[in-house]
């Protein structure tokens, strides 16, 4: 008796816990998307990116090179691919910058956009 | 005079106990010593601060409940709760950065986070832990990650290499992000004391800008490891729910 009492007055606290979380969920992602110093680390975050896609990616063209032995054509293609895959990023961090912190959510809602107009 | 600066010198590693297994050199050098503190400090705010669960929180006790509920906070933010079973690691990672940083900014102490092999070996994990887990989540079917929907197959063959290589980069991204912010904001600080020392009554004015150098590296310690931290979750929201 004294359980099944107990267990009862679990499962309501176990729905008002359920009810009280889904009311504060909304508010967390509210809060996540304003402060400033968020727009600062956003700052820091794509600063670099642009430089590093190119570097590694010539090296990475650098050494496909100097296995295979072609000489400039592996270091050239990944210039141009490491360019397009920074700049690629960038792009991609900056559109998703505005739905959520997840990059990816916002790529695929711009994405679909074009499509419609095509 | 001459003017003697050294900014680079506090970066150099010395071995405390020298100790050798054939020809590896595993020495616990001051670096290994600061990693061990940061450990520590960071278990310490931990434990002690779930020690004696007040209702009014003491100081340590609400350091550990602010740092839990931050990083509680941001997977449920970017990956969802979901993510919450990779909590332990990214706290983990969290705290001995943060620690790592705020540590480097006393004087004596070794930035550990300034050396890039640190720093790379730290975002080595987090990139292999978030390919296997996005491979063990999704299968082959992982492998669809590369691949743009909605464009035309010509475009995928120039399309997919790019994906491709901008997944192959961030782990470089990540460690040079918070490898060049601390070498380059430490060795600013030296400039400017080593400035300070050198120029008798005017090094006033260097002293006092190292100063206000100082608080902006406290914001960017602090910040880089909040960065740091982001992108792993952003990461494994990437690895678990692909697009």
């Amino acid at each position: 008796m004294d359980e099944r009492e107990a267990r009862a007055s679990l499962k309501d606290l176990g729905e008002r816990l359920a009810k009280a979380r889904g009311e504060h969920r909304p508010k967390l992602a509210a809060r996540g998307a304003a402060p400033t110093s968020s727009a600062l680390a956003f700052g820091l975050r794509i600063g670099l990116e642009l430089v590093v896609a190119v570097v590694v990616s010539v090296a990475i063209g650098w050494a496909i090179d100097s296995w295979l032995g072609t000489k400039p054509a592996a270091m050239v293609v990944m210039f141009f691919l490491g360019v397009a895959a920074g700049m690629w990023n960038v792009y991609r961090a900056v559109a998703g910058m505005g739905s959520k912190v997840g990059a990816r959510g916002g790529i695929a809602g711009a994405a679909g956009d074009d499509e419609d107009e095509d | 005079m001459a003017l003697e600066l050294h900014p680079l010198e506090q970066f150099v590693i010395k071995p405390i106990v020298p100790l050798h297994i054939g020809k590896i050199d595993i020495s616990f050098t001051n670096s290994a010593l600061l990693m061990t503190i940061a450990v520590l400090l960071a278990t310490a705010v931990v434990v002690i601060g779930t020690r004696r669960e007040e209702l009014v929180p003491g100081r340590i006790q609400s350091l550990g409940e602010l740092a839990y509920e931050f990083i509680g906070n941001m997977i449920d933010e970017t990956v969802g709760t979901d993510g919450q079973r990779y909590f332990p690691f990214v706290f983990t990672l969290f705290m001995f950065i943060l620690f790592g940083n705020v540590l480097g900014l006393i004087p004596f102490g070794y930035t550990f986070t300034g050396q890039i092999i640190v720093t790379f070996a730290m975002a080595a994990v987090v990139f292999i832990g978030v390919t296997l887990i996005g491979i063990w989540r999704h299968g082959w079917h992982f492998l669809s990650f590369f691949v743009p929907h909605g464009v035309p197959i010509v475009l995928l063959l120039l399309l997919v290499p790019i994906e491709f290589l901008s997944y192959l980069i961030r782990p470089f991204t990540l460690s040079i992000r918070l490898f060049a912010n601390m070498l380059a904001g430490h060795t600013m600080l030296a400039i400017f004391g080593g400035f300070a020392a050198s120029i008798g009554v005017l090094g006033l004015l260097p002293l006092g800008l190292d100063v206000l150098i100082f608080f902006l590296e406290l914001l960017v310690a602090v910040l880089q490891a909040y960065v740091f931290t982001i992108l792993t979750c952003l990461y494994l929201n990437d690895a678990i729910n692909l697009h």
